[in-house]
């Protein structure tokens, strides 16, 4: 997938619209880099009806874990079986093979309220100036 | 509070460390990645800042014997130029920190601490107020690099810092130590380290630091030496399960709880803490350490709660994902009577099941 083409929430997820109606989920580089060495990561079962912005799962990383939102509403109709049984291909390849799962959409106007790749950019930019890192695990 | 800086700040920025606040310093959590860090220390050879850990010297006749009442293992066994991992308690017997002690001679000894506690055990030694034992923290002018992993020997007799004491550092045996002078400056290397692998720990003047650490780089590039942050620190403390200050041990847990009681010796005579431990250790710890597999991969961090038949019978002190072995392990501290499970792990809101697992996970190979 093109980054350029996707969409993103502000928690960092990519969303990329295959066949009008179906949403191909990841999370982007920025936030696999900061993650850090993913290790484990739980996704909802295809069949699973999903809501915007609810948390669907989670992502483990050697030092943290993650929440896992949904960028729109709909039926979860495919999981990356590779991405949960090698959950490094995450960080290797965040917007291709590292794929999530794909949602079937209710209404395509759930991506209205989402950022292109430009706005997501410049919402990196923010975020970085004014980020105070976390208090490390001692 | 104003975080410090250790003398390897710059060097950690331009190697692409990212930087976070840790017991009061800027310290790398990591550089090109834990899992990497990791396998570079257990195959070859990986540098360590740990220059924020904390000296505290004691000097005068009775500095041997004062360091005796202070912590649980013996220093009138050890050797001039040995060093013993030990721990210090209060009076309830629960632990103010580990530390390791370094005996030059009798009258005078060097305590290397945790970088939390520099000062709770400074201001706990000065309460003491022995006769004839001058106390004084070392900490700021002090820098400290650890070399580990199977190819440090080999890059130790490579850099032309150490060359004065090449051989010796060579024939250096496990928890002894040497030390020799570098333009007037005592520089201490010991054979110790917090990874399980063949290592070093180097004490240097702080101002002597960077340029040794840039040595140590140049001199291993082809042996696979690089830079490891705070991050694979801890998994590679953590698979030999090597106690973590704040996670395994703490001022609520006794050392015969955290798995530690072959650093307890009661038969060496009256130090802080003796007779809380004498009475633990006959009637029994109310808690103890054990290691558990998370047959799911989920992780277990610390502080989950662990139950066992839906009851809660302890906390996790330590759980990551253990690059070496490839499995999601944690350590736990669980009541005594919990019986041998099995266990479950509340990993968020989620019963994760676990099977009790030896420990240590990983054999250490430090003394080799």
């Amino acid at each position: 997938m093109n980054p350029e083409e996707c969409k993103f929430t502000k928690e960092h997820e990519w969303v990329y619209i295959e066949d009008g109606d179906t949403a191909i989920i990841g999370i982007s580089d920025y936030a696999a880099g900061e993650l850090g060495d993913i290790v484990y990561i739980e996704l909802p079962n295809a069949g699973q009806k999903v809501t915007q912005m609810d948390p669907i799962g989670s992502i483990e990383a050697v030092k943290t874990v993650a929440d896992l939102y949904s960028p729109v509403s709909g039926e979860v109709i495919e999981v990356n079986e590779k991405a949960v049984a090698k959950p490094e291909i995450v960080n290797k390849s965040p917007y291709d093979d590292g794929w999530f799962i794909k949602i079937r959409m209710d209404d395509p106007g759930d991506l209205e309220v989402l950022f292109s790749y430009d706005e997501y950019r410049d919402f990196l930019g923010e975020e970085g100036a004014g980020k105070d890192e976390d208090a490390e695990d001692r | 509070m104003e975080l410090a800086k250790t003398p390897l700040y710059d060097a950690h920025v331009a190697a692409g460390g990212k930087i976070v606040p840790f017991a009061g310093f800027h310290m790398p959590v990591q550089f090109e990645g834990i899992v990497a860090e990791h396998a570079r220390v257990r195959t070859a050879v990986g540098l360590f800042d740990v220059s924020h850990m904390g000296e505290i010297s004691l000097a005068g006749p009775r500095a041997a014997a004062f360091a005796d009442e202070v912590v649980t293992n013996s220093v009138a066994k050890l050797a001039d130029g040995q060093i013993c991992y030990t721990v210090a308690c209060n009076e309830r017997g629960t632990v103010l920190d580990d530390l390791l002690v370094y005996r030059f001679s009798a009258e005078r000894i060097l305590l290397v601490v945790n970088a939390v506690n520099v000062d709770k055990i400074y201001r706990h030694l000065v309460s003491l107020s022995p006769a004839g034992v001058d106390i004084r923290n070392r900490t700021p002018e002090i820098g400290q690099i650890a070399v580990q992993g199977p190819r440090s020997r080999e890059l130790m007799q490579r850099a032309g810092f150490f060359a004065a004491a090449s051989g010796r550092i060579a024939g250096l045996p496990y928890y002894w130590f040497l030390a020799f002078e570098r333009g007037g400056a005592e520089i201490i290397v010991s054979r110790t380290g917090y990874t399980g692998e063949l290592g070093y720990e180097i004490y240097l003047p702080t101002e002597l630091t960077a340029a040794v650490w840039r040595e140590l780089l140049a001199a291993g590039a082809d042996l696979g030496a690089g830079p490891i942050g705070l991050g694979a620190r801890d998994t590679l403390r953590f698979e030999p399960c090597f106690c973590l200050y704040g996670h395994e041990l703490d001022e609520e847990t006794s050392p015969l709880e955290a798995g530690l009681s072959w650093l307890v010796k009661t038969g060496k005579g009256s130090f802080i803490g003796r007779d809380a431990l004498l009475r633990e250790k006959e009637q029994g710890s109310p808690r103890r350490l054990v290691g558990l597999e998370l047959l799911g991969r989920q992780i277990a961090r610390q502080g989950f709660q662990v139950l066992s038949g839906g009851a809660p019978v302890g906390a996790v002190t330590s759980g990551t994902f253990a690059p070496t072995l490839q499995r999601s392990l944690a350590l736990a501290l669980v009541r005594n009577d919990a019986g041998e499970g099995p266990y479950t792990v509340d990993v968020r809101g989620k019963a994760a099941e676990t099977k009790l697992v030896p420990i240590p996970f990983y054999p250490s190979r430090a003394a080799k």
